[in-house]
């Protein structure tokens, strides 16, 4: 096979777009592809400071690799979840990126800020780990990003990841989640700062591939409790359309970005308040953080 | 020829002298979640493997819910 751009060998062939590229040409297209989402979604200016989300993973760094390359002004924000060995590994992922390309790294621990590492509060709340991961990592980012001065903040979601989350959310037909599923949410609030995703372009192999060809050193293994989660099933049942049908996953997130996303969008805004304990933007009194943070308070 | 496998890491035997493409249909291995990697750089699906060869499967999957 051989590379669509200079005619040499081909390193990664990617069928959705009927094209294969040589290493040289493949890091090319990434961050072309990348430069389009910031293009199209207006995410980010040059004159503007970055938070870049890391967990460790290729996907985040990839994405901050990228940023750094093209010259933007990038901080990282890694979250330490306090899940065993795992979260050992992948902070010293992102401490040893950030130091061989000297750009400066924050490191937030949810066992502190919560009160309890993510497999406590897996325990307390008696929900999926998921749950309480992912409502702690969206106010953590947001929090150090409004204390940081930073007006946005990136992560490093993919098409994989944007696709299977609409696929649970068509399946189940949350349409109030539909609306907010975007590469791109603009601030609604003072206190909310932007959210892009300047990977939504591009498919986690393809983040892969661009994290190996760079000779990025990235967390490999799953994380522990990702095993059974809804979101691996989803990718994996888009994997098998995506292998009969190259292009379904891309067509189902672009189709519905383009074209269906519009309708759900709500005439009205939800009306925002900010949390009477800890200020942060939430829809009630007290926060789902704050909440939590009760929650895992309360067992000790 | 030896392919290794991750999460955890394996290694398994399989015959070479074909195309990678027919290596991961033998491991049912979807080509989308994997990306190949031999030596220092990756290989595409239509490439032979030898015999003597060492590749990796690498997964590319990333968990949990965002």
């Amino acid at each position: 096979m051989k590379c669509r751009k200079c005619g040499g060998q081909a390193a990664i062939e990617l069928r959705r777009h009927n094209a294969a590229f040589c290493p040289d040409d493949f890091v090319e297209f990434f961050r072309n592809q990348v430069r389009e989402a910031i293009r199209k979604h207006r995410m980010f200016g040059r004159d503007e400071s970055v938070l870049v989300a890391v967990s460790g993973g290729k996907d985040s760094l990839a994405l901050w690799d990228v940023l750094i390359e093209d010259g933007y002004r990038t901080t990282g924000l890694h979250l330490d979840l306090g899940i065993f060995e795992y979260s050992l590994d992948s902070r010293a992922k992102c401490e040893a990126f950030a130091a061989a390309r000297g750009v400066p790294l924050l490191v937030s621990s949810v066992a502190e800020e919560v009160g309890a590492p993510v497999p406590v509060i897996k325990h307390v709340t008696r929900r999926p780990p998921c749950s309480g991961c992912g409502l702690s990592k969206r106010y953590l980012m947001n929090r150090a990003a409004l204390e940081h001065g930073f007006p946005v903040v990136a992560t490093g979601h993919n098409l994989d990841d944007e696709a299977a989350t609409l696929f649970g959310s068509v399946m189940h037909w949350q349409t109030e989640a539909l609306p907010r599923q975007s590469p791109a949410l603009p601030s609604t609030h003072a206190k909310l700062v932007r959210r892009v995703k300047p990977l939504y372009r591009l498919s986690e192999r393809e983040a892969a591939a661009y994290a190996f060809l760079r000779r990025i050193d990235y967390i490999v293994e799953e994380c522990p409790f990702a095993a059974g989660a809804t979101s691996i099933a989803h990718k994996e049942i888009l994997n098998r359309l995506e292998d009969t049908s190259p292009g379904a996953k891309h067509n189902f997130l672009f189709g519905f970005l383009d074209r269906a996303r519009p309708a759900f969008e709500r005439a009205e805004a939800v009306a925002l308040n900010e949390c009477v304990r800890c200020g942060q933007v939430t829809t009630g009194t007290l926060c789902a953080f704050c909440k939590l943070a009760d929650q895992v308070k309360r067992a000790r | 020829m030896k392919v290794v496998l991750r999460n955890p890491r394996r290694e398994v035997e399989v015959a070479g002298g074909r195309r990678v493409k027919d290596v991961l249909r033998d491991l049912d291995v979807i080509p989308e979640t994997v990306i190949v990697i031999r030596g220092d750089t990756l290989i595409t699906a239509d490439q032979m493997v030898d015999e003597t060869d060492t590749i990796e499967l690498r997964p590319v999957m990333s968990g949990g819910r965002p």
